[in-house]
């Protein structure tokens, strides 16, 4: 795809997501900002929706990420098991090294 | 604070509703056009997004699914100048008093 | 005129007759100034109401039988719907299939609007777009499984997948037992929406509702 940058990840790797609340459309929920998970699938890259939502052409497309959290460190007092999981599809400009 | 429609782990004491809910033909027509307009290249899904994501709180949990559609996507077609508010009004009173 | 303030409503009543004209005059409008054509419409909508949760089951019934295709459906998900005829549009976003064992429980959400694999299985059910699945089940997946009648054993990991980009997830939920020489036809009828998103299991082969 044109205008695509390198990942800048790879699975295993351990991230922790930004924290922030843009004004302007933005897909990374508050529920996983500033947690710490695991580069779980790179799927490739893909125009950025915070561009498309305003007609931009979302270029260059950012690499897109599976992260997996454990279930326990999103929630205090979660009530599950404590291997349960949570995957989440993440932009790369919201991911931090750790 | 999160965002009206960033929804993961609000508090909700709701049980989750199971009732089947039968498409009405206008949801159904509604549907169909935004994949037209997306086809068209008039819009796409995270402009969609936005604009439902721009309703205030009540509205946003007042209104039902197509509803938010519908007044998702008279805010793009307004905003880039399909047609206006006021083409809108006129056509609706002019439907109003074909049915009447 | 707002409903109940954290239910949302259904479609009919007082907003939805002002939305309903608010969208007919819109339909209305774009013909006349030429954008589309009343057929355009009805073409998409039809197009769009050619997919059900029938032609997931299909596919999902093809892999419990066909080791190899399994393999191929979970490696390349829509290479493996081409294979049985099914060309998503282009314009579809992407989607992936994910296994449930007797070691790994995944469910699919959509926290922030309804994202939903629909170009292979059709609309989604009201009760996964609305604001009680999407808040409850990322924090309360167990207690979210309960609510639908659905018991999964505490050493099985379940793995909640929020879909929040450009991927939407099928779920190929466990062959049940007791299903050994059944056709695929069969089969495909234990293999319910519920059980493709995750809420649900497939069902037993003594439990199939008569349609």
């Amino acid at each position: 795809m044109a205008g695509e940058a390198a990942a800048r990840f790879k699975v295993g790797d351990q991230v922790r997501i930004r924290v922030g609340v843009p004004p302007t459309h933005f897909r990374t929920p508050e529920y996983v900002q500033g947690k710490q998970g695991k580069i779980d699938t790179l799927w490739g890259a893909f125009p950025n929706p915070e561009s498309l939502a305003y007609g931009g052409d979302g270029l260059p497309a950012q690499p897109l990420y599976q992260v997996e959290f454990a279930q326990t460190d999103l929630w205090r007092d979660y009530k599950g098991s404590a291997s349960d999981k949570l995957l989440i599809d993440i932009y790369e400009h919201w991911l931090e090294t750790i | 604070m999160p965002k009206i429609h960033d929804r993961g782990g609000w508090p909700n004491d709701d049980p989750v509703d199971h009732s089947e809910h039968e498409m009405e033909e206008w949801e159904r027509q509604v549907d169909a056009l935004n994949g037209v307009l997306g086809d068209k290249g008039l819009k796409n899904t995270d402009q969609l997004r936005r604009a439902i994501e721009s309703l205030d709180l009540t509205t946003y949990e007042s209104l039902a699914y197509y509803e938010k559609w519908t007044a998702a996507m008279e805010m793009l077609l307004v905003e880039q100048g399909v047609m206006t508010t006021e083409e809108i009004d006129a056509k609706v009173a002019a439907l109003k008093q074909e049915q009447s | 005129m707002a409903e109940n303030g954290h239910h949302d409503g259904h479609g009919h009543g007082d907003n939805a007759e002002y939305y309903s004209l608010r969208a007919a005059a819109m339909q209305a409008l774009l013909i006349e100034k030429g954008v589309c054509t009343l057929d355009d419409i009805l073409t998409m909508a039809d197009k769009i109401d050619s997919r059900s949760p029938k032609d997931g089951a299909k596919i999902l019934a093809h892999a419990w039988v066909d080791p190899e295709y399994k393999k191929r459906l979970l490696a390349d998900a829509e290479s493996a719907f081409l294979e049985l005829g099914y060309d998503l549009p282009e314009t579809s976003p992407k989607i992936t299939v994910v296994e449930n064992t007797d070691e790994v429980h995944n469910m699919a959400v959509c926290t922030l609007c309804s994202c939903f694999p629909r170009a292979i299985i059709g609309r989604p059910p009201a009760w996964y777009k609305e604001l009680a699945y999407r808040s409850k089940v990322v924090v309360d997946p167990r207690g979210v499984l309960q609510e639908f009648g659905t018991k999964i054993d505490e050493a099985v990991q379940v793995r909640v997948i929020d879909s929040s980009a450009d991927y939407r997830y099928l779920v190929l939920p466990m062959r049940p037992a007791g299903t050994d020489g059944m056709s695929e036809e069969q089969l495909a009828e234990l293999i319910t929406q519920e059980s493709m998103i995750g809420v649900g299991l497939a069902l037993a082969p003594e439990n199939v509702r008569a349609s």
